[in-house]
């Protein structure tokens, strides 16, 4: 083996314990979350008594199908720290994400969740055979998004020189990518894209530079858009999977093989369940994606219904993982929209306009691509009570919009004042998002 | 004294001004002045017409959100300094103009300007304190 092929294996060890071994671990530590969340959590505690369970009805991991959901609304509904489990003085970070209105909603870590969190993304990494010596930049935003954050602290812990480069500013990007020598690139696919359309009216050639593995996530992308990075820019796209209420990037990434994303199930349990009904799903059929993580101690979730639909994939993958693997993330079973990696639910944008009209008028939300970033444009119409002859006071209540939007979206998004009556109705009810994104 | 002003909102797009004329014309409403304030994204469109209750009628028959405000119109005579000695009428007595605009009188050498004030009221007493002529709305209309 090459010397980089054995660092990759030691960052990677966790990922090829023996299945035997992998499920014992498992239980273990869905027994010890289980009881901390019933000891320090008064929902997590109610739900298992209306159920009539204890922590000492989890005798196998089949029992975990007996434990309660926990969804985005419980985290909404006892904002901001109602499901913290440790004492606040053990809380070292706090993350935010978007709720499906108004309020967001808050992820903590303590000391050993963020070391499980790094321990996770340097596992990614790895697993797409990037080591120490590798240049890695993260164009991800960093901040209250745990997206640059996350692979930051992945990379460094996989000793790789790591280049925060935040989001945005793409020549800049671009120079230090060229400049720097950079070997991977961890932001969203489409950013990418962007990327290398940039790179092009600079005269710059993405192929004759060093960066050979993007690590592509926070937004749902498809094969072709992989085909099209790949192609244009001659670097091994990968798919990485994560989310705010679980850790963050880092639940899943794809190996070198592609055959779908390893879900690091030695500290996430994946379940795949019915929608509608919550009944578990055979591994192989397609349903909604719940994940139990294994050993959080800020803030444990159980059963956490991500409303990804994916399924698990049957079978071993080439690699030699025991990790199981998730298809590609194609849809949800929400309207959560995913724009420029930030999640926003449309009831966000009604509680906003609310805010400011006190009634709700029709509205549309309109989402486009331009060079690769996703744009979101929100047309209200504007109607009686909204109107005044004055340009000084549209103006007003154009502005008024704008704020409010930006304060409950957390993203910069294009409002338009419409006149009343020209949006599309369809039996009375308007379509409220139009997609024009090509994924 | 005053007089009723129609105003839409309308898109900033071609075609936008157009529409709602043909609604007037259909409506057998003539437009006696037309005024146009814009932004980039949209604009006010203001109107005075023969038969604002009829126009409004048909406007919004047709979905058009309208708002009827109160102005005045002054006539002056079409000279230089015309506009001037009626502005000066408001000198020192604090009413603020939110907009104004201006057409000539095809019947000779005189120009109507149209105001709207903060204060209708307050700026009716002053412009008639000054001396200032205020048109009536059959002034205003008559053919």
């Amino acid at each position: 083996m090459e010397a980089s092929e054995v660092a990759i294996h030691s960052a990677s060890e966790p990922d090829y314990l023996p299945v035997g071994e992998l499920r014992a671990v498992q239980l273990d530590r869905l027994r010890a979350v289980v009881t901390r969340a019933w000891q320090q959590v008064k929902l997590f505690r109610e739900r298992m008594d209306e159920r009539g369970l204890t922590p000492a009805d989890v005798h196998s991991l089949e029992d975990i199908r007996r434990l309660p959901f926990t969804t985005k609304s419980d985290l909404r509904d006892t904002y901001p720290f109602g499901l913290v489990a440790s004492p606040m003085e053990d809380v070292v970070r706090l993350h935010v994400s978007s709720g499906t209105t108004g309020k967001p909603i808050v992820v903590a870590y303590t000391k050993e969740d963020l070391e499980v969190w790094t321990s996770v993304a340097k596992r990614c990494l790895a697993g797409c055979g990037l080591h120490r010596g590798d240049i890695i930049q993260v164009a991800y935003g960093y901040g209250l998004f745990t997206g640059g954050l996350g692979a930051h602290y992945g990379a460094e812990a996989l000793g790789a020189t790591v280049v925060p480069a935040s989001a945005g500013k793409a020549d800049r990007q671009i120079m230090l990518m060229k400049d720097f020598g950079v070997t991977a690139m961890c932001c969203t696919p489409s950013y990418f894209l962007h990327l290398i359309e940039c790179a092009e009216s600079m005269g710059i050639d993405m192929k004759k530079l060093p960066i050979r593995a993007g690590i592509f996530g926070a937004e749902p992308w498809t094969e072709g858009m992989r085909r099209r990075i790949e192609q244009s820019s001659g670097i091994e796209a990968f798919d990485i999977y994560g989310l705010s209420e679980i850790i963050g990037p880092g639940v899943g990434c794809e190996c070198r093989r592609h055959q779908g994303l390893h879900i690091f199930e030695d500290h996430f349990y994946p379940e795949i369940v019915d929608a509608e009904t919550g009944e578990p799903l055979a591994d192989g059929s397609e349903g909604e994606l719940v994940l139990t993580t294994l050993n959080k101690q800020a803030m444990p979730m159980i059963r956490y219904r991500t409303r990804d639909i994916t399924r698990i994939l049957p079978g071993v993958c080439e690699c030699g993982r025991t990790l199981r693997r998730i298809d590609r993330i194609g849809r949800r079973s929400d309207d959560m929209l995913i724009i420029r990696g930030v999640n926003i639910f449309p009831s966000q944008v009604e509680t906003a306009l609310l805010e400011v009209e006190g009634t709700l008028p029709h509205y549309q939300i309109v989402l486009t691509r331009e060079h690769g970033l996703d744009k979101m444009e929100v047309q209200v119409e504007v109607t009686a009570q909204m109107f005044t002859d004055k340009i000084e006071a549209m103006q007003g209540l154009h502005d008024r919009l704008q704020g409010a939007l930006d304060r409950v979206l957390g993203i910069r998004v294009r409002i338009s004042l419409v006149e009343a009556n020209t949006i599309e109705r369809s039996e009375g009810k308007a379509k409220r998002v139009i997609d024009r994104r090509s994924l | 004294m005053k007089i009723h002003q129609i105003s839409l909102f309308i898109e900033n797009k071609p075609g936008h001004v157009a529409a709602p004329a043909r609604v007037l014309a259909e409506a057998g409403v003539d437009i006696r002045a037309l005024y146009l304030a814009d932004t980039q994204q949209y604009g006010i469109l203001r109107f005075i017409v023969s038969d604002w209750e009829r126009a409004a009628k048909a406007l919004e028959a047709r979905g058009y959100v309208v708002k009827v405000t109160d102005v005045l119109a002054v006539l002056v005579t079409d000279r230089p300094g015309g506009l001037a000695d009626v502005l000066g009428a408001l000198d020192g007595t604090g009413i603020n103009i939110e907009y104004m605009y201006a057409f000539s009188d095809v019947r000779g050498d005189e120009a109507i300007l149209i105001f709207c004030f903060a204060n209708t009221d307050a700026a009716i007493t002053s412009l008639q304190a000054a001396g200032v002529k205020l048109m009536t709305s059959k002034e205003l209309l008559k053919n």
